[in-house]
């Protein structure tokens, strides 16, 4: 890491939010073939941080990121950047404040006609760099995303992820402040996956930047943002930290976007299954930070002599916090297992799933099972 | 025969001069106008960089109009323009105007096909940089269209080749004129024969001259 490269946080700061959405709408067509992709969102993006916006495919996400660089402009309301309203502002303007806002594709959108290090030094030739400038420039953002050994290549011979590096080496070459990933990893396999989330989390906490990924995946979500709009038919229908958004999901999207990312709950049929193999009282604890359920469970079930077995279940991480849930077969006459539950409800989340003889539903499991619709 | 052929070489030779000729001022001339054309088509179409429904729509209907006319038609159809333009409406100069202007309109078409295979995401990446338009067609949609667009000209080099060959009709001299004058009209068929020959090589060493540039300008 160089000095030069760090210098793109210059821009930003503290306090003003980099970006602001003020009751955006923004329809395409006209009369009856009119279409609302964008409707009436209002959002704050702090500056510094990794925001996400999860939808299905055309809940109107990726028209959304393209309104704060004004690829689309609204149809009403208005979109904040840094303290400047783009609304209105005339084409040259809005071409300069783009070269404050890197951009990066699904499709990389690399131009094949043109070597890897003339893909980097593209957007320093709109800027107008000096020649020199523009090769120490393109030498040091290789460096970084780990691709100096490839300036000479064309990305036609590259893999996917490495056009991705080469995307947002390019992304940042201008020193931009704010950073738009447009499904940027949906064209990867896992593992490539990882690698470009692990350089988007650096460009992130080295750099500065403040960063808009538009996903379909709640996994990249839970593993980069730090909080999430989730977006259905161009409405935001729940935005916030994405810890809470995974314990607490209030809308029927949030609620089935966790349930692609999280497996710890038994889906209906694992859960028929299990009271085949388990006919005694099954419940659901939840694993959260802080609480310490885990701990409390096995701890409370030696206190009221519950026999108790671990039978589904998984703890893993929300943006590096703990979070899951497990599930326990609990064998004990019902009155110590009443008792047991009284104690362990007032330390952890807890759902009753009864017994193979009398079932209770998971009230989520519905909702979460499979996550498709 | 042989004091024929003597006579003759010189002739054939001076008609390989003018059909060059011909065909290259009109691919420069025509070429370049029909690149700039074909480009307006391109980008004013509905959704794209300059969109504009009334240019578009105007341009587009010209072309269709001039496209089909037949060429032989249209050279004496443009006679008065030339007239303007060259000052005369006989000789191998005379010709090379509405032979222009043909390959304007053939180019134009070819280019906008070429063009319109270019992944609009590459232009939205451009804009996203804050590209200028102007910038976006010189340095996005020429490079990344370039392979096709000199396969497209090698197309049109041969196409223009094939108009030229009426160029005798206002005395414009070229191969065709020649297998027509000193071949067909004189019962010679060798003449005939040669002449399609020497056309035969032209194309192919175009043909293979454009293959090997659109490879070079692919990287692979």
């Amino acid at each position: 890491m160089s000095e030069t490269v760090s210098e793109s946080t210059a821009g930003a700061t503290a306090g003003t939010p980099a970006i602001e959405l003020r009751g955006v709408s923004k329809t395409f067509g006209d009369g009856d073939r009119a279409v609302r992709a964008v409707d009436d969102v209002s959002l704050t993006v702090r500056a510094g941080e990794i925001f996400g916006v999860i939808g299905y495919s055309g809940a109107g996400k990726s028209t959304l990121v393209r309104l704060v660089n004004a690829l689309e402009t609204v149809t009403a309301g208005s979109v904040v950047v840094e303290g400047t309203d783009l609304t209105g502002l005339p084409e040259r303007k809005i071409r300069g404040i783009r070269a404050r806002i890197g951009m990066i594709f699904q499709q990389f959108n690399l131009l094949n006609s043109r070597t890897v290090a003339g893909n980097v030094a593209y957007p320093l030739k709109v800027a107008r760099w000096p020649k020199e400038e523009r090769a120490a420039r393109v030498a040091e953002l290789l460096d970084f995303v780990g691709l100096a050994d490839k300036a000479r290549a064309y990305p036609r011979q590259l893999s996917g992820g490495q056009k991705q590096r080469v995307g947002i080496a390019r992304a940042l070459a201008t020193s931009p402040t704010i950073l738009l990933a447009d499904e940027a990893t949906s064209a990867l396999d896992p593992e490539t996956t990882r690698d470009v989330l692990a350089l988007l989390r650096r460009v992130n906490a080295e750099l500065g930047l403040t960063i808009v990924v538009i996903t379909h995946e709640m996994d990249v979500v839970r593993s980069l943002c730090d909080r999430v709009a989730v977006m259905e038919h161009g409405k935001v229908v729940e935005v916030g930290d994405v810890y809470d958004v995974f314990s607490a999901p209030s809308a029927d999207a949030a609620q089935r976007f966790v349930g692609t990312s999280m497996h710890d709950r038994p889906s209906p049929d694992a859960l028929a299954r299990l009271r085949e193999r388990h006919p005694g009282r099954l419940v659901t604890v939840g694993v959260r930070e802080g609480a310490s359920s885990g701990t409390e469970l096995f701890r409370l079930l030696r206190e009221h002599e519950v026999d108790g077995s671990v039978v589904f279940g998984g703890i893993s991480e929300v943006g590096e916090r703990p979070f899951g849930s497990i599930t326990v077969e609990l064998v004990a006459p019902d009155e110590r297992i009443a008792a047991f539950l009284a104690a362990l409800r007032t330390r952890a989340d807890v759902v009753d799933l009864g017994t193979a003889e009398r079932p209770v539903d998971d009230p989520r499991s519905l909702l979460t099972e499979g996550g498709d619709r | 025969m042989n004091r024929d052929w003597s006579t003759l070489w010189p002739l054939l030779w001076e008609a390989f001069g003018q059909t060059l000729q011909m065909v290259t001022i009109a691919l420069l001339t025509g070429g370049i106008a029909g690149l700039a054309l074909g480009l307006a088509l391109y980008v004013t179409r509905p959704g794209n960089l300059l969109a504009n429904k009334a240019v578009f729509g105007v341009l587009n209907v010209v072309v269709n109009i001039v496209r089909p006319i037949p060429f032989i038609i249209f050279v004496t159809l443009l006679g008065p323009v030339t007239l303007q333009v060259v000052g005369t409406t006989l000789g191998t100069e005379a010709f090379i105007f509405p032979l222009s202007v043909m390959t304007a309109f053939g180019t134009s078409r070819i280019v906008e096909q070429n063009l319109v295979g270019i992944d609009p995401g590459v232009v939205e990446a451009a804009r996203a940089m804050g590209a200028s338009s102007w910038r976006i067609i010189t340095t996005v949609l020429v490079p990344e269209a370039l392979a096709p667009l000199i396969l497209g000209y090698t197309f049109l080099f041969i196409a223009v080749l094939d108009m030229s060959a009426i160029a005798g009709l206002i005395g414009g001299g070229g191969l065709g004129d020649f297998a027509l004058r000193y071949g067909y009209q004189r019962y010679n068929w060798m003449v005939v024969l040669v002449t399609v020959a020497v056309i035969i090589v032209i194309v192919q060493v175009v043909q293979w001259l454009g293959n090997l540039l659109a490879r070079r300008v692919l990287h692979r």
